[in-house]
């Protein structure tokens, strides 16, 4: 890579402004173009065929009376997509959950599909399938999926990353482990000991723009796909591999996103209606219903957590611990060890150990959820240090202020850390209107600290400026969070002109090189180094065609503020050419003038964020009322800060539906029994006080203007932060998430029966 | 030579030591030796690895160079949303 992504402090023009949004028009009219307002002609409707059962055997599947309906144009099943994923196990449990080969692992799990010329005929067709099941016993609680007498999902896994390698199978995946220093040692020293179990139900991300694809495969063995995702480029990775077709013959359209939050990260319906679209030789589209999306996309992990805490009478924590159990669904994760990870990141300990188990269950297969993880390691070990911090008669932000991670730092997952921003995010919470705010009766104010890595990747941007002086723009990450109004004012402010100059846009794959996914908070930070990269890349030829219009050296031209000028005595009767005069003659210059960046972003600033709310209970309901809201947040440095501010919004606001309302509920038959949103209540505006933020700019080192990542970080401590604002309002410690009424008067009922 | 630091699940499979001392320029002849020393490694290459430097984490710069005296610390590669 020759590009320097070093800090350098400049000063800006155009970053740190707020312009009008490029995409805020076509948005708020409807014209705005999501997965599924695509169309073709020919199309069908592709319909899919799901388990009811949590766990079974197929030991059939009868298509022959669906294939004889008219107005039916193919039928698939597993066999119409063979595995050609050549032993990388990872790539084969997408196939198997995209459609189940031998068996269905839970409820909605994918058994066949159909493309009719109408949606009636195609849930006709669906009824027309006969599959003979032989049910088998499930399991989707995640600790009594860890009991050795729980039914076993997968009789092939065997636990990794045990001392001893286990002879039996098991539902556990795997063990990680993380930590330094000696715990026992440290929690001997210790003069107070919180200790604790926690659980989290399992959520979804709750994107009000469900999964959608129209998927054309052509005779000659080329492809179109038009689909809602965080990153074509991975989809069409992922579909070229599992169809068996060559990358680059398949292009693919991301289309507007209707949110994601790490749901839209790799394929769950695309390759069905690649499959579909081929049998049928016509495009398919498959769009998923709500019940779908519940029943049969990514939700986070359900947790069991159990914390330990200890601490010096002067506030010093002497060590932690966690052991954390996260659900995968019925396919291998990691997911228990990104909380491992992350969970005492926020803090500056002698002695931690965090140990993680993976487990597999009868749900829907986990997929990244904002910072996934985080949030349910957070909840747990935010609280306990609340409660130590009560135990010890400290206010609960000085005691985090005393014991918070700073630069040299041992992070509880491994390495030394850079400038980081806890420290800065406490005083300012400590300092904030909002923690001298008077409470009334029956409300409570908790706080709590999140940190997430945020990280980079595989990046690349073209950067074209046309004869009128006009730039476009074309990036593959997708936008899901305003990157194209930050990547214009980054191509702004290195070219030195207006924001209104350029436009943006997401170009396909077959446009522009590879590009990782818009996830891990790097949309922003990747594609900016490779705008900057590409845009400096433009100003060398535009000095180059500006040397030949004064035919002088190309080293005696210097850009500035948007115009190539002659340096030196000698060419003071050289007026300065702007970007627009040079393109002008760009025809005659040498052609098109553009700049190309291809990188590997590395180096992302890890990001941390203190929150601060208030709630309202009501003690004869459990009812309760978020009343005041704000995060603090390091964003290294605020491209265009109301997309920012919009993003630690988001992040709490999803975090606050997490913690009060949101969860999966399984019946005993292993059924989900509130797949739509009158049941799975996500918050609405009117659940929502005005959301207060403060951005703080503490510049990651790795990046030419100090660019973090925004993102997900939001997302991390409004669990706890909530958690410890309603314990302090009803005096119980709450170790359940989502604290549903039923849920705080069950709290208060034990606590009166003591 | 410099010394990596292996996180606890990934020492296990290089034979139970958390630090290793190799001689390496950058992060491919790391991930090179270390998978000639010990081939359990292999798959957790594959799989991807983080690799922190002085407290910086790199996932995909395999030519990144490891400067003599920094700290190496060995990640899995992580997902986010």
């Amino acid at each position: 890579m020759n590009f320097d992504p070093r800090f350098t402090g400049r000063k800006f023009s155009s970053v740190g402004t707020r312009p009008l949004r490029p995409d805020g028009i076509d948005k708020v009219t409807g014209r705005a173009r999501y997965g599924a307002d695509f169309n073709m002609a020919g199309q069908l409707v592709g319909r899919v065929l799901r388990s009811p059962h949590a766990h079974a055997v197929i030991k059939s599947i009868d298509t022959s009376k669906a294939e004889k309906l008219a107005g039916v144009k193919a039928v698939i099943t597993a066999k119409d997509l063979p595995d050609l994923t050549d032993g990388d196990a990872a790539m084969y449990d997408i196939l198997d959950n995209s459609m189940a080969r031998t068996k269905a692992l839970y409820d909605g799990h994918a058994v066949a599909a159909v493309a009719a010329i109408d949606a009636r005929i195609a849930r006709q067709a669906l009824k027309l399938i006969e599959v003979d099941y032989e049910v088998l016993p499930h399991v989707t609680d995640v600790d009594e999926a860890m009991n050795h007498h729980a039914p076993l999902i997968n009789d092939a896994i065997f636990t990794e990353g045990l001392e001893e390698k286990p002879v039996k199978a098991s539902n556990v995946t795997k063990r990680t482990q993380f930590g330094h220093g000696d715990v026992h040692k440290g929690f001997a020293q210790a003069d107070f000991i919180v200790e604790r179990s926690f659980k989290t139900e399992q959520t979804h991300q709750g994107y009000i723009e469900p999964h959608a694809c129209v998927a054309s495969v052509n005779p000659d063995g080329t492809a179109d796909l038009w689909v809602c995702t965080q990153g074509h480029f991975v989809y069409r990775q992922h579909c070229a591999q599992l169809l068996g077709l060559e990358a680059s013959k398949l292009r693919v359209t991301s289309s507007e996103i209707g949110g994601g939050f790490g749901g839209k990260t790799h394929v769950w319906a695309e390759p069905v209606a690649l499959a579909l679209s081929r049998k049928a030789g016509r495009p398919v589209k498959l769009v998923m219903t709500r019940d779908e999306v519940f029943r049969a996309s990514g939700p986070t992990s359900a947790t069991s957590i159990d914390v330990k805490i200890g601490a010096t009478k002067d506030g010093t924590i002497t060590a932690a611990e966690a052991t954390l159990r996260y659900s995968c669904g019925p396919y291998p994760g990691s997911w228990a060890e990104i909380g491992a990870m992350t969970a005492f990141a926020c803090y500056n300990l002698e002695n931690v150990k965090t140990v993680g188990f993976e487990v597999l269950v009868n749900r829907p297969k986990t997929a990244a959820y904002r910072a996934p993880s985080a949030p349910m390691a957070a909840f747990a070990v935010e609280s306990a240090v609340d409660e130590l911090a009560h135990e010890l008669g400290m206010n609960a932000v000085d005691f985090r202020i005393k014991n918070a991670a700073q630069e040299g730092t041992r992070a509880s997952y491994g390495p030394v850390y850079g400038p980081i921003g806890i420290g800065p995010t406490l005083e300012a919470v400590k300092n904030h209107p909002h923690m001298k705010a008077p409470l009334k009766a029956n409300q409570g104010r908790g706080m709590a600290c999140g940190f997430w890595f945020n990280f980079g990747g595989q990046t690349c941007v073209d950067l074209n400026i046309g004869m009128d002086g006009s730039v476009s723009l074309a990036v593959g990450t997708v936008d899901v969070g305003g990157s194209r109004a930050s990547l214009s004012l980054v191509a702004a402010e290195e070219l030195g002109i207006d924001y209104s100059q350029l436009k943006a846009i997401v170009a396909d794959t077959s446009s522009l090189g590879y590009n990782d996914m818009t996830d891990g908070s790097r949309g922003t930070f990747s594609s900016s180094m490779a705008t900057i990269s590409a845009a400096r890349n433009a100003i060398k030829i535009l000095r180059d065609r500006a040397a030949q219009m004064w035919d002088i050296p190309v080293d005696d031209v210097v850009w500035e503020k948007g115009h190539a000028i002659a340096k030196g005595e000698k060419y003071g009767n050289l007026s300065a050419l702007s970007l627009k005069d040079i393109a002008a003659k760009s025809g005659t210059t040498g052609g098109p003038i553009a700049g190309h960046s291809e990188l590997v972003a590395d180096g992302a600033g890890v990001s941390f964020a203190t929150h601060i709310c208030d709630i309202e209970v009501d003690p004869e309901t459990g009812a309760t009322r978020v009343i005041r809201y704000t995060v603090v947040q390091d964003a290294g440095k605020a491209v265009h800060p109301t997309y920012v501010e919009g993003q630690y919004q988001g992040g709490a606001a999803q975090g606050i539906g997490w913690a009060l309302n949101e969860e999966y509920i399984y019946g005993k038959d292993g059924r989900l029994q509130n797949a739509g949103f009158l049941d799975y209540r996500i918050p609405v505006c009117s659940d929502l006080p005005m959301i207060d933020t403060q951005i703080l700019e503490i510049p990651n080192p790795n990046h030419p203007y100090g660019v973090r990542g925004v993102g997900e970080t939001s997302i991390v401590p409004p669990l706890a932060a909530i958690a410890n604002a309603v314990s302090n309002a009803v005096g119980v410690r709450m170790t359940h998430i989502p604290m549903s009424p039923p849920r705080i008067l069950a709290a208060l009922d034990a606590e009166r029966e003591g | 030579m410099v010394e990596v630091t292996l996180w606890g699940s990934l020492s296990a499979v290089a034979g139970g030591k958390a630090r290793h001392d190799i001689e390496a320029k950058d992060i491919r002849e790391l991930f090179r030796k270390l998978a000639e020393q010990y081939p359990g490694i292999e798959p957790w290459i594959d799989r991807g690895i983080a690799v922190a430097i002085d407290g910086t984490i790199y996932r995909d710069t395999w030519s990144k160079e490891l400067p003599p005296g920094a700290e190496i610390f060995l990640l899995p590669r992580l997902a986010g949303g």
